[in-house]
């Protein structure tokens, strides 16, 4: 269990490999990601269900901690200039958000495209595909998706900038997600658009709810970098709690 | 990679300089050759492009870097769709390297980046919100203001996952040219940003060409 988890674990389920899913997760939520097998990327999405306009924003998430990678100790930022997540707890020490999703056409261009009528269950599902059905749950469309996370995948730049996906997962590495504020989470279990794979990857992630302890005025997340202070307390200003 | 551009400017069809704080957006055509001119050097030109005929079709930079494998734009780069069409080539760059991982600035951003006193100093983002509310007639809104080039910026990533935000590589008189391969709105914001040296502190017009 999470060092900031308080309490028992509320509710868990399993994404199949290839699954999509949505859900609202109250600020003060732990969520615990787990990459059963290995090997599994999960595309993540985040809005304010409050503004759906207000959404995860990538550069401003790297240029305000000046990182490429994401791990624990980072915060996932809005475009508002508010946090949405602090990654707590990391087993991975390196996260993606630049590389995006696969398309259907691209899909079929890297691996055999198994679709719904011959394949069912085991079709391949494409993570632009996954995004566009879970953001028109919630009327959003392909005019809000953001450049995602890709949590458990791993690709580095070389010193002419040029992208190398690298195998970062072992099985049962966990990302500790802890919520700033109220959150519209989007994700995805679909293969990263890197992953070299000979054939379409289908790989679980298993993912656990808590309430999480109270921030402490130590919090490694909030303090690793003055701009973390000054993103919390914009969430306290839009909150109006004081923090 | 560096590569002159063999196009006059007095046969340009269209010139303007757009000072800083300022935005620029104009429809240009399929063919048409579009040059961004950095005058006085070091300045950031933060720009989005849109399918003019489908503005939900957009740049994305996620495709665009996937596709070519490299997170640097320069010549020899086709800018890509959210849809991974392409929209433009990159024909023409006498800087050498542009960015499209450290987004616009934004009054938000400005906060975490800076301090929470700089929140209504003017900001990229803000030129863009002028943008769209004063042509509503292309139908943008918030959800199309996302992640932009940068060019004439300088943000290395290094081999160990940092972001560093350095001294420009441009110069005056750099520019960077670009063939629509499909009818293109272009938006740009002349960044105004004072606080980091993207435009060395010191905010300069550009001037915008198409040709054709």
């Amino acid at each position: 269990m999470s060092d900031y988890q308080l309490g028992d674990t509320l509710y868990e389920d399993t994404l199949g490999g290839g699954c999509h899913w949505s859900m609202r997760v109250r600020k003060g939520t732990l969520l615990t990601l787990t990459n059963v097998k290995g090997g599994a990327n999960l595309g993540l999405l985040m809005y304010n269900p409050e503004n759906l306009l207000e959404k995860y924003n990538a550069p401003d998430t790297l240029k305000c901690q000046h990182t490429f990678r994401l791990t624990q100790g980072h915060c996932l930022y809005s475009d508002m200039g508010r946090v949405f997540a602090s990654i707590v707890e990391d087993d991975c020490a390196w996260h993606d958000t630049v590389c995006g999703n696969l398309n259907k056409k691209q899909l079929q261009e890297k691996w055999t495209l198994k679709t719904y009528q011959d394949a069912l269950n085991g079709w391949t599902q494409n993570g632009y595909d996954a995004f566009l059905v879970e953001l028109a749950k919630y009327g959003l469309t392909r005019k809000d998706m953001a450049a995602n996370l890709n949590l458990f995948s791993k690709v580095t730049t070389d010193s002419q900038g040029n992208l190398r996906y690298e195998p970062n997962s072992k099985p049962g590495d966990s990302v500790v997600l802890r919520f700033e504020m109220d959150t519209l989470v989007l994700m995805h279990t679909c293969p990263h658009p890197l992953n070299p794979a000979a054939e379409y990857p289908v790989r679980p992630v298993h993912y656990a709810l808590a309430k999480a302890k109270e921030v402490q005025p130590d919090d490694e997340c909030m303090n690793s970098r003055p701009e973390n202070i000054r993103g919390f307390k914009n969430n306290a200003i839009y909150q109006f709690s004081g923090q | 990679m560096i590569k002159e551009s063999t196009l006059n400017p007095d046969n340009a069809s269209f010139r303007k300089i757009v000072p800083a704080g300022d935005y620029f957006l104009h429809r240009i055509e399929k063919g048409q050759t579009l040059r961004i001119l950095d005058l006085e050097g070091n300045q950031a030109a933060d720009t989005l492009f849109y399918n003019a005929d489908d503005v939900s079709e957009r740049y994305s930079a996620m495709d665009t870097i996937r596709n070519q494998g490299n997170v640097y734009l320069s010549a020899g780069t086709t800018l890509m769709s959210n849809e991974d069409n392409p929209m433009l080539d990159i024909v023409a760059d006498t800087c050498g390297r542009h960015d499209t991982l450290g987004g616009a600035c934004a009054t938000e951003s400005n906060t975490v980046r800076y301090a929470l006193e700089k929140k209504c100093m003017h900001a990229c983002r803000d030129s863009w919100m002028l943008a769209i509310n004063e042509h509503e007639e292309f139908g943008l809104t918030k959800s199309d203001i996302t992640h932009n080039i940068n060019f004439f910026m300088n943000v290395p990533v290094t081999p160990e996952g940092g972001l560093t935000f350095e001294d420009g590589i441009s110069d005056a008189g750099k520019y960077v040219e670009l063939t629509a391969r499909m009818n293109i709105l272009v938006l740009i914001s002349n960044c105004p940003q004072l606080n980091n040296p993207c435009n060395a502190y010191n905010p300069t017009p550009v001037e915008v060409l198409i040709w054709g």
